[in-house]
């Protein structure tokens, strides 16, 4: 479905608005939404509420044959899905913009800031190794995609259990759940992304914002910080101005 | 009426949520000229929808345009999304469940409503309704059946095993049994998700 419109009225009721400092759910400037965390049934599954925007996260593992380059190191794969239910907008085929955009920017969230051990991955150098694989599920969207993603990401893979394995000579036994406790992935830190929102030209930002006021921004900056302290990553994103502003 | 995503239908440990849009603007290729055109769209929770729940997603369809007014809505589109959250047996009567309270919810006019009933026999020749994931796996055949909720007729059926003709008239007789408690279920949900409202 075409994306509607968003009338001039509403896109100057929201500036106005900003500019007096209030917000449409009457937030504060730094004030995030109401988050709520639950998990699944199966190890690595968890469900991430940032007031109606809601995100499921899913994790999953096999062994395969690593990369060449690295065959000591398990592989991580990620893959943010903007389901048709989040909104009409959203089409199943995954060649949208904004679903590459995420997409890249959770790799880099999770990838680079290396957050997972993923030499802990390996089974036999060489030849077999864990493939990590994390789907993310976007259900329902109200802004802020990728805060609520990382978020979910990171939760899921640290509820994540995955099977024991022991090697005796050339033999590989991969244990199911009910013959021996499934063991946690080895995670150092926890990257948690957190998104400001500029309008009338970087003079006004707000924090975590809602759909809404992401349709009338100027630009967006990503910060994925750890554990309070060192900075990993830094994301800016500016829109192209509106046609007629 | 667009129905936000809020519809999640447990079964057990089985879940799907579902998530109605609609009647909405159609592409010309989909358009139809005198009815809706009704997609369906299953999305399992790992990995990109492949076969199984396109195979999954004709079984919806069929029964959801069988009990929907489409002539209402000519070249529209109504969109219907199904994700799969936990999947413990009994999946295909969970999606129908879901898809048919979704419906109901946006709102879109429908002559009936329909419920999904899973039987599976198992080794011994005995009938089990609602069977979880082991159950099934240890059964001899696994049949669901939508059953509409005007005359308790069977609108569609997906089977998978080697059973009697008996066996099949047993397990319809089963399903529409339990149908009737099924749809006890959507009126007291919907009686209690509309009496905070009204």
């Amino acid at each position: 479905m075409k994306e509607t419109l968003l009338s001039n009225c509403e896109r100057d009721f929201l500036l106005q608005a900003i500019a007096e400092k209030k917000r449409l759910d009457g937030r504060q400037t730094y004030d995030y939404r109401k988050m709520k965390i639950t998990f699944g049934t199966d190890y690595g599954c968890c469900f991430v509420d940032l007031g109606k925007t809601r995100v499921m996260a899913q994790v999953s593992c096999e062994l395969v044959a690593p990369k060449e380059s690295r065959p000591n190191e398990g592989i991580m794969f990620f893959n943010i899905e903007l389901s048709p239910m989040a909104s009409p907008t959203f089409e199943q085929g995954r060649q949208s913009e904004l679903s590459v955009k995420l997409n890249r920017q959770l790799e880099r969230c999770l990838r680079n800031s290396k957050c997972i051990d993923t030499e802990s991955l390996c089974v036999v150098s060489g030849e077999k190794v864990w493939k990590i694989r994390v789907d993310v599920h976007v259900l329902n969207h109200d802004g802020n995609l990728m805060d609520v993603a990382s978020i979910a990401a990171i939760t899921a893979l640290c509820h994540f259990r995955r099977p024991d394995v022991s090697i005796q000579g050339d033999e590989v036994t991969v244990y199911s759940p009910e013959e021996r406790d499934p063991i946690p992935l080895s995670i150092y830190h926890m990257p948690i992304s957190v998104s400001f929102s500029f309008f009338q030209q970087g003079t006004y930002l707000l924090v975590d914002p809602c759909e809404r006021e992401e349709r009338v921004m100027d630009g967006l900056l990503m910060i994925i910080r750890k554990n309070n302290s060192s900075l990993i990553e830094k994301v800016k994103d500016v829109k192209p101005a509106p046609q007629g502003a | 009426k667009i129905s936000i995503p809020d519809i999640l239908t447990p079964a057990g440990d089985t879940s799907v949520l579902a998530a109605a849009y609609g009647p909405a603007e159609v592409k010309v290729s989909k358009e139809i000229y005198d009815r809706a055109t009704l997609d369906v769209l299953i999305q399992p929770k790992v990995g990109l929808p492949s076969v199984r729940e396109r195979a999954q997603e004709q079984c919806v369809r069929e029964t959801c345009e069988a009990s929907l007014l489409l002539s209402l809505h000519p070249r529209s589109s109504l969109t219907l999304i199904l994700q799969l959250i936990h999947d413990d047996g009994s999946i295909l009567s969970c999606f129908l469940n879901a898809a048919c309270m979704a419906l109901m919810d946006a709102g879109l006019p429908m002559s009936f409503l329909f419920c999904g009933v899973t039987c599976a026999i198992d080794v011994d020749g005995q009938i089990i309704t609602d069977p979880t994931a082991a159950q099934e796996k240890e059964s001899r055949a696994v049949m669901t059946f939508a059953i509409d909720s005007k005359e308790h007729k069977v609108m569609m059926s997906s089977t998978k095993g080697s059973f009697s003709v008996n066996e099949l008239q047993q397990c319809v007789a089963v399903s529409q049994k339990a149908s009737e408690k099924i749809f006890q279920f959507y009126r007291d949900s919907v009686k209690r998700r509309y009496s905070k409202i009204l």
